[in-house]
């Protein structure tokens, strides 16, 4: 089984290859329509990341576009008495996290419009066991980045593996955590799901206006068309 | 009750006209404003630029409702603007993508003028005020554009203002002066806001005015090239060949400007960052003044211009000649009119020598803007085993062939316009 396992990310990750910055990313699969995967998103944000990260421009309210109401933003998302319209700010001190980590964690409103979706995918799922480094954790797409591996327990331990012959990079799952590679891998493709709504939260509901708008323009080019032609049909 | 209607408003027009020209300016400047019949697709981008600038003052107004001016605050009201203002996000991509779209027309309009030689005589100041309107843009969005406070704003800031610094001697102290800091700073925001929303939309307003009433002083060209004015109906006085401005043009623009909001609109819904061009994704960074970008880049249509600094290499340690070819490149523009020697105005009736030159500055243009979007290593290095070019940026090398080109374009224009062979011109337009 373990072998396995170690194939099947050998050959998932093989384009992970270490470069100074054209790290080759992976691409997201990621639905913005799938609320349940948003949902599930929402939940791991909220658990893991929303501890040391803030998303200071999120209303907890704004979770009712992928289908939460109040009450259930309230009993199952918000764990300090917030209130339902607050955003979602973190009570850890910026000069403590700096202090700590070497940096503030940055908020993470619109970290994926910054980013990319693939790019959260590929980090999320880079984090490799590192002596060398103060966490004791080293990321294949972020190198030598201050955040620790916070989703270890699920993911488990990554190693580094280099090959010297191909000149080639490639991590291997060294220790399973409580996920097997694939249900660790469709749980950060919700949360990176999550991160690209959160971003950018009124993207598919507008897309359904932009139809409007585009099917009544047109319109409107066939009647000013019609319009010209009539006006015009003494210019010769 | 409707001849009553009829002559109420009739009483009340020329009550207004006792007091006020509104019917002689509108038959003056819409109704019997003859233009040119032949007017071509080209034409269009005069209304749409027209267009677009209302759009950019209306939006900008909202805008400004909400935004903050402040170091501190910018960035998260622009982020407040885009989830917690009603319609604001969509307010905001108006905005954003008729920055961008602005340009776009502008420079399409701009090219319209060198094809059918609008700049020559008699309409060598509708071109000056033109080249005018140009420069105001560039620098209201180069003001704009840092009114977000990402770090592009920011750097992209930084880099410009820093340009000044290598003028010799008072570069330094220029620099300083535009800042009101040593960095970019909130007293920077503060007043970039100030030009952005006041100052030099009041200036581009004027230079459209004036836009326009040298136009309607002279007349429209056509892209024939040839004066309407030259052959009137010895009767009423009205060019053969023109018809009013409205109804004709205003209905047809109509229709012009229904294609383009279709355009404007599937950007605004569906693109609204244009693969990061119109909306860099470092922008969604907020400012840091201790985190410069590994590749900082100026928005697409500064790019021409960048590519061009960056490709004059430079002289005794100094950057002045990248600079100053960077603003030659800009306001070279306005020469156009003298530097011009051909009979004709239109291109229809040019020799192929200036069929080539544009073509060649059209290429190098692209050629430019692209690469200024880039890093200048993209396209690797020449082996260092080559003459003379060895090791150095490919990209660097290409983006100095067409420097070369884009400044030929102009400087060898007087020999090339006279030299040409040119066609015989029609009395009247064709159709």
């Amino acid at each position: 089984m373990k072998t396995k396992i170690l194939l099947v990310l050998a050959l998932l990750l093989p384009l992970m290859a270490i470069a100074n910055e054209g790290v080759k990313l992976e691409r997201a699969p990621i639905d913005p329509n799938n609320q349940a995967s948003l949902q599930r998103g929402a939940k791991t944000f909220v658990n893991y990341c929303l501890n040391c990260h803030s998303a200071a421009y999120m209303r907890y309210n704004r979770l009712q576009d992928i289908g939460l109401t109040d009450e259930q933003i309230k009993s199952n998302l918000m764990f300090a008495g917030e209130k339902v319209g607050d955003t979602m700010t973190v009570s850890m001190p910026k000069a403590d996290a700096k202090a700590w980590f070497g940096v503030t964690p940055p908020d993470l409103s619109v970290e994926a419009r910054a980013r990319g979706a693939d790019w959260l995918y590929s980090y999320l799922r880079g984090f490799y066991r590192d002596d060398t480094r103060p966490t004791g954790w080293n990321n294949v797409v972020y190198e030598k980045v201050a955040m620790p591996h916070v989703l270890w327990s699920l993911q488990g331990e990554q190693i580094l593996k280099i090959d010297e012959k191909t000149d080639t990079h490639h991590l291997v799952l060294e220790k399973q955590g409580a996920m097997t590679p694939a249900e660790y891998d469709a749980t950060i493709a919700d949360l990176v799901n999550y991160l690209v709504f959160m971003a950018e939260p009124f993207k598919e509901r507008d897309k359904n206006l932009g139809l409007l708008v585009l099917a009544f323009l047109g319109l409107m080019f066939v009647l000013t068309y019609y319009l010209k032609k009539e006006f015009w049909k003494d210019i010769h | 009750m409707a001849k009553n209607n009829q002559q109420d408003s009739k009483n009340l027009i020329d009550w207004v006209d006792a007091r006020f020209p509104l019917s002689s300016n509108l038959k003056a400047h819409v109704t019997e404003y003859y233009a040119p019949k032949n007017f071509n697709f080209w034409y269009f981008f005069g209304a749409l630029a027209t267009l677009i600038l209302v759009l950019q003052i209306l939006t900008g107004i909202f805008l400004t409702m909400n935004y903050k001016p402040d170091a501190a605050l910018a960035f998260a009201s622009v982020e407040y603007i885009m989830r917690d203002v009603s319609w604001g996000r969509l307010i905001r991509y108006m905005h954003s993508t008729g920055a961008s779209m602005f340009f776009v027309v502008i420079y399409l309009h701009m090219f319209r003028g060198l094809m059918y030689g609008s700049y020559k005589t008699p309409r060598e100041l509708i071109w000056l005020f033109g080249v005018g309107i140009f420069l105001v843009l560039m620098g209201e969005a180069f003001f704009g554009y840092l009114l977000p406070w990402g770090q592009m704003s920011y750097w992209g800031a930084q880099v410009i203002i820093n340009l000044f610094t290598s003028i010799p001697f008072i570069g330094p102290d220029i620099s300083l002066w535009l800042r009101g800091d040593y960095t970019v700073s909130d007293a920077t925001l503060n007043r970039f806001f100030a030009f952005h929303v006041i100052a030099l939309p009041l200036v581009l307003l004027g230079l459209v005015v004036s836009h326009l009433i040298a136009l309607h002083e002279v007349g429209s060209n056509n892209p024939d090239g040839v004066e309407i004015k030259k052959h009137k109906d010895p009767k009423t006085h009205i060019p053969l060949d023109g018809i009013p401005f409205h109804p004709y043009y205003t209905v047809k623009d109509l229709m012009g400007v229904s294609v383009f909001l279709i355009v404007f609109s599937a950007i605004i819904f569906f693109a609204p960052e244009m693969g990061g061009y119109f909306l860099e994704a470092n922008n969604f960074i907020p400012a840091d003044p201790l985190k410069t970008p590994a590749h900082i880049a100026p928005v697409w249509y500064f790019t021409p211009y960048y590519s061009i600094l960056r490709a004059v290499p430079p002289i005794f340690n100094s950057q002045f000649p990248g600079v100053a070819a960077m603003g030659l490149s800009v306001v070279i523009f306005a020469f156009l009119p003298w530097l011009d020697r051909s009979p004709v105005r239109s291109i229809r009736y040019r020799g192929s020598l200036y069929k080539k030159w544009l073509a060649a500055f059209v290429l190098s243009f692209i050629v430019l803007g692209y690469l200024g979007t880039e890093p200048s290593n993209v396209w690797g290095q020449f082996a260092s085993s080559t003459p003379l070019i060895g090791g150095a940026d490919r990209a660097t090398i290409v983006a100095r062939f067409f420097s070369l080109v884009y400044f030929s374009f102009f400087a060898l224009m007087p020999w090339y316009t006279k030299k040409d062979k040119t066609k015989p011109v029609p009395e009247r337009v064709t159709a």
